[in-house]
Formats: structure tokens, C-alpha cells, sequence
């Protein structure tokens, strides 16, 4: 039994006993990368840079301002516990990150590739408008047929380069027989190239190239856009999954070694400190303690621990160091088996069509039509087949979705960073959209709407010489309601009665001796009390009845702003939990929830939001634990705090990164917004096919026309776009 | 017109010029940390001489 001198050091033997360097296999110059959240100025680049290579055994420390997060190069034998001290030193807050979680990152290859077409798009299309410019202006004859040719120089490898992106994706659409945006696309282009060609070879006036150039840098723009958005969510999303880095202590002939958790096998022995996830499932060896399930099952209660009992990965262990026996490891803990749960689930949400795609349905077959039409009007009437394409050609061009390619990925933009700001992470690509359809906000209870630390409630009910002595006991243990009582004892102006013999027995409490008596602060049945349904600590002074000290979960910052916000809006607000009816109730009668669930299961949770699916509502859920992740994949749209475990967060739409709830009925009134905006978007754009379309159609329309009707509708719906910001 | 000759070749090869600039600096990464250039330029470290 590992009891303990209350000489306020917080280390555990086991820790000192630790040794300082794990064993492992390293290649030669390792990669290291720290998260730096306090960084925002050319100083602290200076002064972490600075701090950093002045560390021995560091080669090259680069910060990157925008990511907030330094990459070193060191020699194999420097470790970020190493170079965090030193940061922490020089006053910024470090975390390490797990290198590997951060790959996707490093290598950017599909945003550098798309840039570099956007880029070989705009130059080609400057140059060829130049050109285009001097024919729209007069040159004729000779001159005209020079301009043209060189353009068609110009265009079509710019063209055979830049416009790969839609030529796949077409393809790939075409050879399962359905339509996408990117087929108008590319018939448009193709058709503009060819008709331009076979006109410039005839000396003919009208030549499409730079159309068809400018179609494919606006349409470029509009994707790199929509790519920039989402990579900086998920570099970000990330991140927050490299700050756990998984490692575990293994116990080899009560030897301790630090491995990655990723090595661990069945029937190893695993050591678990105080405050450390279970990394693994197993059976308790040896010591005693108390666990935090919360993140799995919505208890705030604390469960004892002891020789024997099984744990599952993801509890916390809270008391006194535990040795386990591992049984299920990776994929078989119940962990992961719970967040199977969630690909069962996720089924519902992909039948979620998004705007883009409903105006591509509609528009799609509808451009191919009217140009199919106008083709074959053309030729009856005029017996022609070259005016016939050229004509179809114009329409196609006219007609092309320039602006409707803009249309969304310009607002999502504006509007997923303007919730960035704010501390929101949109995932999802239609999160939006789904979260402005919202009718019914379902919160789980604890780590969502409470924060998860204990807060004392019966403070005024003691006495002075009881909070005096609970004080001391309460000084001497770091588990969450002994600090939490210590705090609120201190604040109250209590001062620590002089106890002796202070030891704290893991998983029971705290003991001393109290002028002679012996007084104990813990558990019910340890200190000779019945056990109640409010969490609580007992403290029991020899020769009098054990007296309890009741805790409530304190509320989350913004919860109650946001619950509030939600209900003026005319949302339905439900409150589902895995705790006790009594915690559950008193919370939800604190912030006027009227429906509520309690001690519900992970799959009555996930029931309960498919209920409400099924009677036609729009389900938000906001949820932390892996008893919400079914629940959370289950709803229409979901949202988890950065707080949440890493299941939660991958099954949920939108990160909360900051520890307020209020932002969340914001994005709410800004999902609708940016929805409105989308939807304008599309009118303008068919306004603009409205008055140019027919001029198409009547064999009217001319390069000009086209460049002016593609530009000033690409650029009014960047404009609208920008308002939302 | 005969001022054409020169001056479209040269137009060309200015463009060119231009994004052969902007592949090479998007290939030696110059955009992995745009707010942290910005800011460094501020810094006064190697104003007397270049980093090594």
C-alpha cells in the first residue's frame, strides 16, 4: 500500500523511482513538434527560437506563427519533456504533439498542386485577355488571326495543365453514368476550344479562347478556396488529436518502461499513476483507487477500485497508482467497440444532399438541353453546322457555372472563419447547411453543459472547527473534491487546523490525528456514513456522527447563455444524461431544461435523437463523452468541446476549441446567415443567365459579352460572400 | 505594326518570367507560414547580416 506523508510534494514513489530516458529504438535525427497556444508576436517567435537552439542537442527550431507550433530537428536523445521546461521558462505554454498525427499537415500536396494550377491559369488567362482586348478594340484581318493564333498557343497547354482537376472528376462521374458540375464544365471547355480553333483556321471573327481560360481560373478559385477551409479545419482538428500522445508505462519484471500504447500486448502489466488515462482494457493487479468513468458513461460519481475489478481504456484514474493486467488491446477495447456504434449511425447523415449538389442535379442536365437544342435549331434553320456550334459553343460558355462554382465555397469561407474566430472548428463540408436547418438542441450533462470539476454547495452548513480540520485532511490529496473543498474552505477564510500523521489511503481518503483523535475525510462506508445520491465527502471526527460535504458539477462558462440563447430562438432544448435522476433534475431545473433524460445508456441516447429524427425534427447534439459519440454521429448535426475524447470529436461536425458554450447558438445564427447567402448567391447567378442566355441562344452573344457576364457574376458573388465576415 | 514583333515576345516572357517566380516560391514552401513572415520582418535578428 503506497500511503503517503502529507509533506505536499505530489509525487508518488513510483514516480521518483522512474527513470528519466524510456529505451527505444530512434532514428538518427528525430523530428519534434511542440504546440505553443501563447505564442502572437515576432518577440515570442524570437524568444522561443532563441530558447530553443540555445538548448544543447537541438539542431534547428523553426516556429510557424500561423499554425502557433514549432518544429525542431535534435539529436535522438533530446525528448519534448526535455525543451518543454525550457519553453516554460522563458514563459510559453508547451504541449507536445505526436509527430505521426500530424503528417497529413507536413505534406500539403493537393493544395500546392492546386495553386500551381490556379496560378498557370491566371497567368495564361491575363495574357490571352491582353490579346483578346486588342481584338474586342479592332484589330482585323491579318493582325486578328495573329492575336488568335498566339492565344490558342497560349491557351491550350495552359488549358491541357490547369484544367486537370475537372477533367478527372468528369470523368470519374461520366463513367458511372451520372452527371456532376464538372461535366458542363468540361464540355464547355472543350467546346470553346475546338469551335475557337476551327474558326481561327477559317479566319473567322469570334474566338472563345480567353473564356474558356477565365472559366477555369474562376472555377480553380472557388475549389482552392473550398480546399484552403477545409484543411485548415482539419490541420487543426489535428492537432487536437496529436495532443494525445499515446503512451503508456510498462511494468517488465517490475521494471518501469514508457511505450507507446500502440506496442502494448495482451497480458502485459501496465502502471497507471494518479491523474493518467487507462490506455488499455484489463484487470486490476494490485492497489486501490478510485475511477472517473464520466467520459464513458456520464457518472460524475467516482467508483472505488481494487484488486480484481475490470477497467476499461478511457477511465480515469483519480486516487493511487494502479497496476493492471492488460485484456484487450487497440481495436478490441471497449473503447473502440463503442466507436463502432458510431459507423452504424453515421449511415443517416449521408443522405444529406447539400445545396451544391441540388442546384447541380437541376442545372446540370438543363445546360446540356438548351445547348442541344439551340445546336440542332441552329442547323435546321441555317443548314450550317459551323454556326450551329459556334452557337452551342456560346451557350455552353455563357451558361457555365462560374459563379455557381464560386457560390458556396466563397461563403463557406467567409463564414467558417468568422466562427474560427470565435473558437469554432467546422468540420464537416455541409455542417453549415445542416446546422442552419436546426430545430431541436439534445446536450449531454456532464463536460458539456458542467465543466467536470466538483463545486462544494453545503459549505455554510459546517462549523468552523469541522471546516478546519476537513481543510487539513482536504490540503493533503490531490483528488478533484478534496482540491475543490480546499479551495472553497480557503476562499471562505479557513485556515488548516494542525493535524498529525496525515496519510491519504487511495481509493478511501484522507486520515490524521486531530488533538488525539483520529479524523478521517472520504468515503461514506470508510468513515461510518450511509451513502446518499449526491456526490459528497464525509468527514467523521472520533465521538461524533459522520457529517457530509455535498458537491454539484459547476457549470461550463456560456452554458446557461446558451441554453437560453437556443430557447428564445424557438429551439426545443432536451437535456440526456447517463447520471443519477437527482444531478440530473437539479441541473436541468437550473437552467429552465423542461425535458430531460436520465441514467440513459450510450444506445438510449442514440435511440432517443433517432426518435426525434423520425418525427421530422432536426437534431443538434452537443456531446463529449463516448457514450454521446452514438447520439452525436445519429443527429442531423453535432457538436463536441475540444475537451471531448477523440471518438467524440471525430464523430462530431463542429469543434468547440475554447472552453465557452456560448459561441454555439452564434453559429447557429450564423449558419442560417451564411445559408441565405448561399441561396442568394444562386439567383444572382441565375439572373445572370437569364439576361444572357437568350442573347446566346439568338446567335447574339460575343467574346465580349461572355468575358463581362462571366467576370461581373463571379465577382458579385465573391462580394455577397464577403458581407458575412 | 511592325513594333508588334518585339513587344509580344517581350509581354510573353514578363508573364513567364512571373510564374516561373511563383512556382519556384511555392515549391521552396514561402506560404507554409504567412502571418509568421509578416511578423518577422519586424525582428531587428540578422539585420547586420544574413542567417547562416
Amino acid at each position: 500500500m503506497t500511503a503517503q506523508l502529507s509533506s505536499g510534494t505530489a509525487a508518488c514513489p513510483g514516480c521518483i523511482a522512474a527513470p528519466t530516458e524510456p529505451a527505444r529504438p530512434i532514428p538518427e535525427d528525430v523530428q519534434i513538434a511542440l504546440s505553443l497556444p501563447g505564442i502572437h508576436c515576432s518577440a515570442c517567435i524570437a524568444n522561443v527560437e532563441r530558447a530553443l537552439n540555445a538548448h544543447p542537442g537541438v539542431d534547428d527550431a523553426r516556429v510557424n506563427l500561423t499554425l502557433k507550433r514549432a518544429m525542431i530537428k535534435a539529436a535522438p536523445e533530446t525528448h519534448a519533456s526535455d525543451l518543454i521546461p525550457v519553453l516554460e521558462r522563458a514563459g510559453y505554454e508547451a504541449h507536445e504533439l505526436d509527430p505521426g498525427a500530424l503528417s497529413a499537415t507536413q505534406s500539403d500536396k493537393a493544395g500546392r498542386d492546386l495553386l500551381m494550377r490556379l496560378a498557370v491559369a491566371g497567368f495564361a488567362s491575363m495574357n490571352v485577355m491582353l490579346l483578346s482586348v486588342s481584338v474586342w478594340s479592332g484589330a482585323t484581318d491579318a493582325t486578328r488571326d495573329m492575336f488568335h493564333w498566339i492565344s490558342a498557343a497560349i491557351a491550350l497547354p495552359a488549358i491541357a495543365f490547369s484544367a486537370q482537376p475537372f477533367f478527372a472528376n468528369a470523368w470519374s462521374a461520366l463513367r458511372v453514368r451520372r452527371l456532376n458540375m464538372d461535366v458542363p464544365i468540361v464540355l464547355a471547355i472543350l467546346l470553346a476550344l475546338v469551335t475557337s480553333l476551327w474558326e481561327t483556321a477559317l479566319s473567322g471573327k469570334h474566338a472563345y479562347f480567353d473564356a474558356a481560360l477565365t472559366l477555369t481560373f474562376f472555377l480553380l478559385a472557388g475549389r482552392y478556396l473550398d480546399y484552403r477551409t477545409r484543411a485548415a479545419a482539419r490541420s487543426a482538428a489535428e492537432e487536437l488529436t496529436a495532443l494525445e500522445v499515446p503512451r503508456a508505462i510498462r511494468l517488465v519484471d517490475g521494471v518501469e518502461e514508457e511505450v507507446s500504447v500502440a506496442t502494448l500486448a495482451v497480458g502485459d502489466l501496465v502502471l497507471v499513476r494518479p491523474g493518467g488515462r487507462m490506455p488499455v482494457d484489463g484487470e486490476i493487479v494490485s492497489g486501490k483507487s478510485e475511477l472517473d468513468r464520466s467520459l464513458l458513461t456520464g457518472e460524475t460519481l467516482p467508483a472505488f477500485a481494487e484488486t480484481g475489478l475490470a477497467v476499461s481504456a478511457g477511465e480515469v484514474n483519480l486516487t493511487g497508482p494502479l497496476t493492471v493486467r492488460t485484456t484487450a488491446v487497440g481495436e478490441d477495447t471497449s473503447l473502440h467497440r463503442m466507436a463502432d456504434l458510431v459507423a452504424i449511425a453515421e449511415s443517416g447523415r449521408s443522405r444529406y444532399t447539400s445545396l451544391a449538389d441540388k442546384a447541380a442535379k437541376l442545372y446540370a442536365p438543363g445546360v446540356h438541353i438548351l445547348s442541344a437544342l439551340s445546336f440542332l435549331g441552329w442547323y435546321i434553320y441555317s443548314g450550317d453546322i459551323r454556326t450551329a456550334l459556334n452557337i452551342a459553343a456560346a451557350v455552353l460558355i455563357i451558361t457555365c457555372p462560374c459563379a455557381l462554382g464560386l457560390a458556396v465555397p466563397a461563403v463557406t469561407t467567409a463564414a467558417s472563419g468568422r466562427l474560427f474566430r470565435k473558437g469554432m472548428l467546422i468540420k464537416h463540408a455541409t455542417a453549415l447547411e445542416r446546422l442552419a436547418e436546426v430545430d431541436t438542441v439534445v446536450f449531454d450533462k456532464t463536460g458539456t453543459l458542467t465543466s467536470g470539476t466538483p463545486e462544494l454547495t453545503n459549505l455554510a452548513d459546517h462549523s468552523r472547527g469541522n471546516l478546519e480540520v476537513a481543510l487539513a485532511l482536504a490540503e493533503a490529496s490531490s483528488h478533484p473534491l478534496s482540491v475543490s473543498l480546499a479551495k472553497s474552505a480557503k476562499e471562505a477564510g479557513i485556515k488548516p487546523a494542525r493535524l498529525e500523521d496525515v496519510v491519504e489511503v487511495p481509493g478511501y481518503g484522507t486520515e490524521g490525528t486531530y488533538r488525539g483523535q483520529r479524523v478521517r475525510l472520504g468515503r461514506a462506508g470508510w468513515t461510518g456514513a450511509t451513502e446518499g445520491d449526491q456526490t459528497a465527502a464525509w468527514l467523521a471526527v472520533a465521538g461524533q456522527a459522520p457529517v457530509a460535504f455535498l458537491f454539484s458539477d459547476s457549470l461550463r462558462a456560456g452554458a446557461a447563455e446558451a441554453v437560453h440563447a437556443f430557447r428564445d430562438a424557438g429551439k426545443s432544448v432536451v437535456l440526456i444524461s447517463g447520471d443519477t435522476r437527482g444531478a440530473v433534475q437539479s441541473l436541468a431545473d437550473k437552467l429552465g431544461i423542461e425535458t430531460w433524460i436520465a441514467e440513459a445508456l450510450p444506445q438510449d441516447k442514440a435511440t432517443h435523437v433517432h426518435d426525434l429524427s423520425d418525427q421530422g425534427r432536426h437534431v443538434l447534439m452537443i456531446g463529449d463523452g463516448l457514450n454521446d459519440t452514438a447520439a452525436l454521429a445519429a443527429a442531423h448535426v453535432s457538436i463536441s468541446p475540444a475537451s471531448a475524447l477523440d471518438a467524440a470529436r471525430v464523430a462530431s461536425d463542429i469543434v468547440l476549441l475554447g472552453n465557452d458554450l456560448s459561441p454555439v447558438a452564434d453559429a447557429c445564427d450564423t449558419a442560417v446567415k451564411a445559408t441565405k447567402r448561399i441561396r442568394e448567391n444562386f439567383r444572382i447567378a441565375t439572373v445572370y443567365n437569364i439576361i444572357a442566355v437568350p442573347l446566346a441562344v439568338a446567335g447574339l452573344a460575343t467574346p465580349l459579352i461572355a468575358a463581362l457576364a462571366m467576370s461581373t457574376s463571379s465577382i458579385t458573388v465573391s462580394l455577397n460572400a464577403l458581407r458575412l465576415r | 505594326m511592325e513594333v508588334l514583333a518585339y513587344l509580344i515576345p517581350i509581354s510573353l516572357f514578363l508573364g513567364g518570367v512571373g510564374l516561373v517566380a511563383f512556382i519556384y516560391t511555392v515549391r521552396s514552401n514561402q506560404y507554409e507560414d504567412p502571418e509568421g513572415d509578416a511578423r518577422r520582418i519586424l525582428s531587428d535578428e540578422w539585420d547586420d547580416k544574413p542567417k547562416p
